[in-house]
């Protein structure tokens, strides 16, 4: 017996639209069974976990703050794999944009100009499109699988950031710890609303780059190549739009974003560097790229909704004595009943019976 | 035709009236073969002419309609590949399905029945690959080995099962010319051993080199049936293309002086190993003609077109001149500008994105040419999908294509009315020079005779009018002068008034006979190429 896939002639358009929530129902069912197993009440556990968290208004601050990097990763990502080019390297991403970004208010810390900001941000945002274009022009030039290579990329960008820190970077005045010197106030994102919470600018960025990129996707000439070439690089071809460019630019894109986000992270939230800066943005943007089905808007709202994991996570730890790995889980979870959903929707399962004379004939 | 009893017992396979029929379409209509003990046994015919779906239930890929097949004198249904295999039916298909990073013995391994050691099968491979002729390392990754030796491979897995027929299935397509005679040795090496083999082809020399007996399909019908041998290469292109006579409709437009598109010397290598390199291509189209490329499917038609388009760039820039510009660095965007328009053979992600509505897939081919209309916001360039659904409204009313709801996605189309769109969309922007593969390919009548109508309308207007062709009927019913393609080679274009079936049918065979009459090829054929 074996298992086949077979495509469904055509797909309901009800079910594309649903889909995301009945993932989401089915994570949180599935949510219940674990904490069940874990000997908690389920729920009170998942009211701890998902609702708590939105009640206050301080954590709805932590909520944007943890929102919106994974946002502008994922709109990039968006971009990226519409044209079909499955950059899974955003964490190097955001790693190298936030040490790029980081030059200035380290190296420099002397000049004070209200033009550090823009200067470190702008930086931020070529570092992670330089880091990006080293899988771009790897599958370009060598045909390369970009996946693998952006993946791989992520962990030097982990450990360069590990030894610059530890190492020429480390704060002369912190007492040896692995730290860089403290940002000084020229060089800090400032907060949206200091009053209520520590939000800082960084969701106004995923705003702002949610509202362009759904732009261009839509109006313009540049979202239609990404979609043309995404679905048929032949007719991308007779259209005269390069796949090569379309490599570079879907790279540069998602890198810079993802870079933007990382030395927003670094100025905004943790104002100096540390050996890490990411719990993994870079990986939970995919969910979020995903879960929104690849629309810059519907990736704003899925960006909340893993932020609020996250967020979870913690709450999990201080008031049901979890350990804050269950929001791995739950992102796993979510990430996995997307796919399923995704899945069934254009395909069926089903189960062959066949006998060894057969298979064995049709594998000629 | 010999009239044999049923089931007669020199006959290894036999086949009476078999009959396969797709909906509308007899692809095989009351088809009889008889393949005798060593015999090796040709089935030729053009391509849509039956001879892959004949094959297919031969090996039991597909469930003939009605006809009997009989195996050494019994009656038998083959229902399933392995079940041609356990009667002793072998096949070595045009396209290899080998594992690249596996070694020989492996990938020869995976297409046993039994479980056999692989020391065991790359010994047997070996003394088989030694006996056969057919040098093979059976340790060697499959990655590294030149397309012929792969179809090695194919050829020993199918020996190693012992088979009494052996089909294969366009053999010399992909292969060289020395290591397509070393495959007519091994060939004759089975026949010598008793064991027949089913070769299929449309290549008359080597037909007539190596095959004892002929059977020819035409639309899904039998033709002939042969001793190749006896017969002139002239009999067999006749047999293979129908003889009827086809009145020529010239439509009278005006040819000007003006050279609209040209290929000089043009050459390409081949990109991939199953793709046709192209050979010192010469092609001159001046404004008002049509030019019909016929041509077996697979000896450069698609490369051809790339290269023409704009797909694929040449090396030289003067290879290809469009409208008296140098245009063979030029991508196709650029050749659109110059006044050239593009119809691609394969109408769902090639021509058009499927999953697109009809308006956005009008973007696809004009965005460049029409940016002035289309396009607005300068650099944004921001798509004007307005004025872009007048545009393809316009068309859709202009070719008459018939769709359900506004702007569908091209998917919902019939073949017809997508290719009609296809068409209309490049002839809307009245286009100097049009390059056109296929145009009419699974096309409906009516649609076909629309598209063919619009093409001739546009040549009599003044401009040029490539149509890359396989079908012969539409050639000699648009063209006014026709060149016919083989592995890559183009003839010289000749007056449609000229040019008769049989002459195309004997360039299509690999027969190059330029500049001679047609009865003096018949003498020479033999030893031409």
């Amino acid at each position: 017996m074996r298992i086949e896939l077979e495509r469904r002639p055509g797909h309901s358009a009800f079910f594309s639209v649903v889909s995301p929530f009945i993932a989401l129902g089915l994570t949180i069912i599935a949510g219940a069974i674990m904490f069940t197993a874990l000997d908690k009440n389920p729920i009170d556990a998942l009211f701890s976990f998902f609702i708590e968290p939105l009640t206050e208004v301080w954590s709805l601050h932590e909520l944007a703050i943890k929102a919106a990097p994974l946002i502008l990763i994922a709109v990039g990502l968006s971009v990226c794999f519409r044209s079909n080019n499955w950059n899974i390297g955003a964490e190097g991403q955001f790693i190298l944009g936030g040490v790029v970004g980081s030059i200035v208010p380290i190296m420099f810390h002397q000049w004070d100009s209200w033009l550090v900001l823009p200067v470190m941000l702008i930086m931020g945002m070529a570092g992670g499109a330089a880091y990006a274009a080293i899988p771009a022009l790897l599958k370009t030039r060598f045909n390369t699988n970009e996946i693998l290579s952006s993946l791989m990329l992520v962990y030097v960008a982990q450990l360069f950031l590990d030894w610059i820190v530890r190492g020429p970077w480390r704060n002369p005045e912190g007492f040896n710890f692995p730290e860089s010197r403290e940002f000084d106030v020229e060089a800090i994102l400032p907060e949206l609303l200091p009053a209520s919470g520590r939000a800082d600018l960084a969701i106004i960025f995923a705003v702002i780059a949610t509202l362009l990129t759904w732009f261009m996707m839509r109006y313009m000439l540049r979202g239609f190549e990404v979609s043309v070439l995404g679905q048929s690089a032949r007719a991308g071809r007779f259209a005269g739009f390069s796949a090569n460019k379309m490599v570079f630019f879907a790279f540069l894109f998602s890198g810079a974003l993802a870079g933007l986000a990382g030395i927003s992270e670094v100025s905004g939230s943790i104002e100096q560097l540390q050996p890490v800066i990411s719990p993994g943005y870079g990986f939970t943007a995919i969910i979020v790229a995903f879960l929104g089905r690849l629309n810059p808007l519907g990736i704003f709202a899925a960006g909340l909704i893993l932020a609020l994991t996250y967020l979870g996570g913690e709450a999990a730890q201080i008031s049901i004595g979890l350990p804050d790995k269950i929001a791995r889980v739950f992102q796993g979870l979510l990430l996995f009943f997307v796919l399923a959903c995704d899945t069934l929707i254009h395909y069926r399962v089903r189960l062959k019976f066949a006998s060894h004379a057969e298979l064995a004939g049709e594998g000629a | 035709m010999a009239h044999h009893e049923p089931g007669h017992s020199d006959c290894l396979l036999e086949v009476r009236g078999l009959t396969k029929v797709f909906g509308e379409l007899r692809a095989n209509d009351h088809i009889d073969l008889e393949i005798k003990s060593s015999e090796i046994h040709a089935l030729l015919g053009e391509n849509g002419a039956g001879k892959s779906t004949l094959v297919k239930m031969l090996f039991g890929s597909l469930e003939p309609t009605s006809g009997q097949i009989f195996w050494k004198g019994n009656p038998v249904t083959i229902g399933s590949p392995g079940q041609a295999r356990g009667f002793g039916i072998g096949m070595v298909f045009q396209h290899f399905s080998l594992f690249e990073a596996l070694t020989v013995a492996e990938n020869i391994a995976l297409s046993m029945d039994d479980d056999v050691s692989i020391e065991n099968i790359s010994e047997q491979a070996a003394v088989l690959s030694r006996e056969y002729g057919l040098p093979l390392d059976p340790n060697a990754h499959v990655a590294d080995l030149s397309v012929g030796e792969r179809q090695r491979i194919e050829i020993v897995r199918t020996l190693l099962q012992n088979p009494e027929l052996i089909i294969l299935d366009e053999p010399t397509s992909v292969l060289t010319p020395q290591e397509a005679d070393r495959l007519f040795e091994t060939l004759e090496k089975i026949r010598s051993e008793g064991r027949s083999v089913l070769y299929i082809s449309h290549r008359l020399e080597e037909v007539q080199r190596i095959c004892d007996r002929a059977t020819v399909l035409r639309h899904g019908k039998l033709t002939g049936d042969c001793d190749p041998r006896a017969e002139t290469p002239a009999s067999l292109a006749r047999m293979m293309v129908g003889s009827e006579v086809k009145s020529v409709s010239n439509t009278g437009g005006k040819v000007t002086d003006e050279v609209l598109i040209e290929a000089r010397g043009l050459s390409a290598p081949a990109r991939t190993p199953f793709a046709v390199a192209l050979k010192d291509i010469d092609l001159t189209v001046r404004g008002g003609e049509i030019i019909g490329i016929a041509g077996v499917a697979g000896n450069g038609q698609s490369e051809l077109f790339d290269v023409l388009s704009g797909e694929e760039l040449v090396d030289n820039p003067g290879d290809i001149n469009i409208c008296g510009k140098d245009a063979g660095r030029l991508g196709i965007s650029a050749r659109r500008l110059l006044g050239a328009g593009f119809v691609p053979e394969e109408r769902h992600g090639h021509a058009a994105v499927s999953s697109m509505t009809l308006s956005e897939n009008m973007v696809l081919a004009r965005h460049r040419s029409d940016a002035a209309e289309f396009l607005t916001g300068g650099p944004l360039k921001v798509i004007r999908h307005d004025v872009v659904r007048q545009a393809s409204e316009r068309i859709i009313k202009e070719m008459d294509v018939r769709m359900s709801g506004e702007d569908p996605d091209a998917s919902s189309l019939s073949g017809g009315n997508l290719q009609k769109f296809i068409v209309g969309r490049e002839l809307d922007r009245k286009p100097s020079v049009i390059v056109v593969n296929q145009p009419t390919w699974g096309v409906d009548a009516g649609a076909a005779s629309r598209i063919r109508q619009a093409l001739i309308d546009l040549a009599n207007a003044g401009s040029a009018v490539v149509v890359i062709s396989q079908d012969l009927d539409e050639i000699f019913e648009v063209a006014t002068s026709i060149a016919v393609i083989n592995e890559g080679r183009l003839s010289a274009a000749e007056p449609a008034e000229n040019m008769t079936l049989e002459r195309i049918g004997l360039l299509m065979g690999g027969i190059h006979g330029e500049d001679t009459p047609v009865e003096e090829t018949r003498m020479e054929a033999a030893h031409a190429h």
